[in-house]
């Protein structure tokens, strides 16, 4: 267990580092196109180029380069964003803060109803409850974002006029603009979790000790909640915490339709302004929260698994 | 003698094959989601195919700016699903636009396969080093959220058709890679493999020609659902502004451009959408029914 838990955290750490190594080589060195005319623009002389690398220290050695870097990475000091003119702590936070608020909806949202859904078509398989689940879940997986973006604008916003069409916050926190967005991300991702679920749980009905718990008589509503629905929901915790990667991915998306001031805007509109240090922040915050989602999850399966925690 | 009965394999092997996956295919009439989801594709297939002759007006032609559905051209002809705000004509524009998806995410998942197959057949073969290097390496790039990985990488790249197809390679040929690796794990046990091996035949020989056909079940599914994610992704690089450059219809293209007026003229985003949403779904419909049958054998 122990072993495990060094070894995942070491796996952690070092993912991190090649990853750091690429974005730096990708952004920060001359590799795919020179970062002092990516800053300042086709327009500018030679000599303002040349300054602005010896006043950025650009003219040091790639290694020293990295290293300081990455110290400063580590230091919290994550530079200056060009396009909101200050330090890319000040505009990262209040964003993550925005963008934890709507996963955390979709989240309490998702958990629930992907649980409960995949659990209902496993007890069955094959009944007429459980083609319907998986037909309405292929639907809805295969709906990209955008597009149940645009859907439900249309019927929300544009038909049926009940909730706002953009979620700026611009006047003050407002749950009602929270709903579309989180409806969108849930939408896109509880077909997934929803099968994993179905998966396990059909598993675990054909077990021998389910199968033993109804041959000796308990009540059917017993033998699912006792017996089958402890193991059943080992599996979709893995893939809940891997859903936090998708999240990320998604919250691009939804963030941008909606104009929703959140992390994943943030990170798109960094790429398109080639606002280097905040998206190479961004990016190191996303690998870090997937990273991390994913070191939980191995972690947490063990620990719940009694059967691979014992070996 | 022993080299004409060699030469010959091979054609047999890859005859039966595609033979055997056709047959599959017409299996397919057991299921009727399968059936849906083959007519989908095929639909959108055809409309690609005879694109110039389904579609009236030139898609990037600017004939009457915001046009609503149904509005008759002074010529005549009738905006079926009206125009967008540069006034061409959208239904042009989705059925053109449906020969870009139909052209880059097959692409795109042909050239990731291609890669994937060959670092599974490697990793999973060979073993040892190799094994450990490759699955080291696409355990990092899979950690990636995959759309800041796309992000990152057109953002420093550029846009265009064949970036999106490199970045779509890179970003889930790990994936494959992982599929592939696996069953040939299980694969390479089996005793026509220990034959070939006795034989004396080379191990690429074997791993393409011994390992892989017997591989194609799950890869088959999994190439369906992944020609759908593929063309997800291409609709959200497009939506993103990251996509092919404009004029050129695009779905995800036409959504992102329309997006602002969408509260006005809903109809210049909802039908790209309809379009890009059924194709999806008829691959991911095709990959279900394919894998019911392929359980029921």
């Amino acid at each position: 267990m122990v072993q495990l838990l060094f070894k995942r955290i070491g796996f952690m750490i070092f993912t991190m580092i090649v990853v750091s190594i690429i974005l730096f080589l990708l952004l920060e060195t001359g590799l795919t196109g020179d970062p002092a005319t990516r800053v300042l623009g086709n327009f500018a002389s030679d000599e303002q180029k040349e300054s602005w690398r010896d006043q950025h220290g650009y003219n040091q050695p790639v290694v020293i380069r990295y290293a300081k870097w990455l110290g400063n990475f580590a230091t919290g000091n994550l530079g200056t964003s060009i396009r909101y003119k200050g330090p890319v702590k000040d505009v990262l936070l209040p964003r993550l803060w925005n963008t934890a608020i709507l996963g955390f909806w979709t989240f309490a949202i998702m958990i629930p109803l992907s649980l409960i859904l995949g659990v209902l078509s496993g007890m069955k398989e094959g009944s007429l409850l459980d083609r319907t689940i998986s037909v309405f879940g292929i639907l809805t997986t295969s709906v990209p974002e955008f597009a149940s973006a645009v859907f439900f604008s249309a019927l929300f916003v544009f038909g049926l006029k009940w909730l706002p069409g953009t979620s700026s916050m611009a006047g003050g926190f407002e749950f009602k603009q929270l709903i579309l967005p989180a409806m969108v991300l849930v939408v896109y991702d509880f077909g997934y979790v929803a099968r994993m679920t179905r998966a396990s749980m059909a598993e675990v009905m054909q077990s021998q000790y389910v199968r033993s718990a109804v041959l000796k008589g308990l009540p059917y509503r017993q033998v699912i909640i006792r017996h089958a629905l402890r193991n059943a929901l080992i599996a979709p915790f893995t893939v809940i915490m891997l859903q936090i990667n998708w999240l990320l991915s998604g919250v691009i998306v939804v963030e941008f339709f909606f104009a929703y001031k959140g992390f994943g805007a943030l990170l798109l509109e960094a790429s398109l302004n080639n606002d280097i240090a905040l998206l190479e922040a961004c990016a190191m915050v996303a690998v870090v929260v997937a990273v991390g989602s994913q070191t939980i999850a191995d972690i947490g399966y063990t620990f719940l698994n009694p059967r691979i925690r014992f070996t | 003698m022993t080299t004409q009965s060699t030469t010959e394999m091979p054609t047999v092997g890859i005859g039966a094959t595609i033979w055997r996956v056709i047959k599959s295919f017409g299996l397919l009439k057991e299921s009727w989601v399968g059936m849906i989801g083959i007519f989908l594709v095929l639909f959108w297939v055809l409309v690609a195919i005879f694109a110039p002759l389904i579609a009236h007006f030139d898609p990037n032609a600017s004939i009457m700016p915001f046009a609503k559905p149904g509005t008759v051209d002074t010529s005549g002809y009738t905006f079926w699903l009206g125009t967008d705000h540069m006034g061409r004509d959208i239904l042009s524009r989705i059925v053109w636009g449906s020969r870009t998806v139909l052209t880059f995410a097959p692409l795109a998942t042909l050239s990731a396969y291609s890669v994937g197959i060959l670092m599974g057949l490697m990793a999973g073969y060979r073993g040892g080093l190799i094994d450990d290097i490759l699955s080291r390496i696409s355990d990092i790039i899979l950690s990636f959220p995959v759309l800041v990985l796309y992000i990152i990488v057109i953002a420093t790249i550029g846009a265009s058709g064949l970036n999106i197809v490199i970045a779509i390679t890179f970003a889930s040929s790990p994936g494959i890679m992982r599929i592939v690796r696996g069953l040939v794990l299980d694969l390479r046990n089996r005793d026509y493999v220990a034959a070939a091996q006795t034989r004396g035949e080379s191990d690429w020989r074997i791993m393409l020609f011994e390992i892989l056909p017997n591989a194609r079940g799950p890869l088959i599914v999994d190439a369906c659902l992944r020609l759908g994610y593929v063309i997800i992704t291409i609709g959200v690089l497009g939506f993103l502004g990251l996509g092919l450059p404009p004029p050129d219809p695009d779905w995800g293209g036409m959504v992102n451009e329309t997006r602002q007026m969408a509260m006005v003229f809903p109809h210049m985003t909802l039908f790209p959408c309809i379009a890009i949403s059924s194709l999806i779904l008829g691959f991911n419909l095709l990959a279900d029914g394919l894998r019911e049958i392929s359980l029921r054998d």
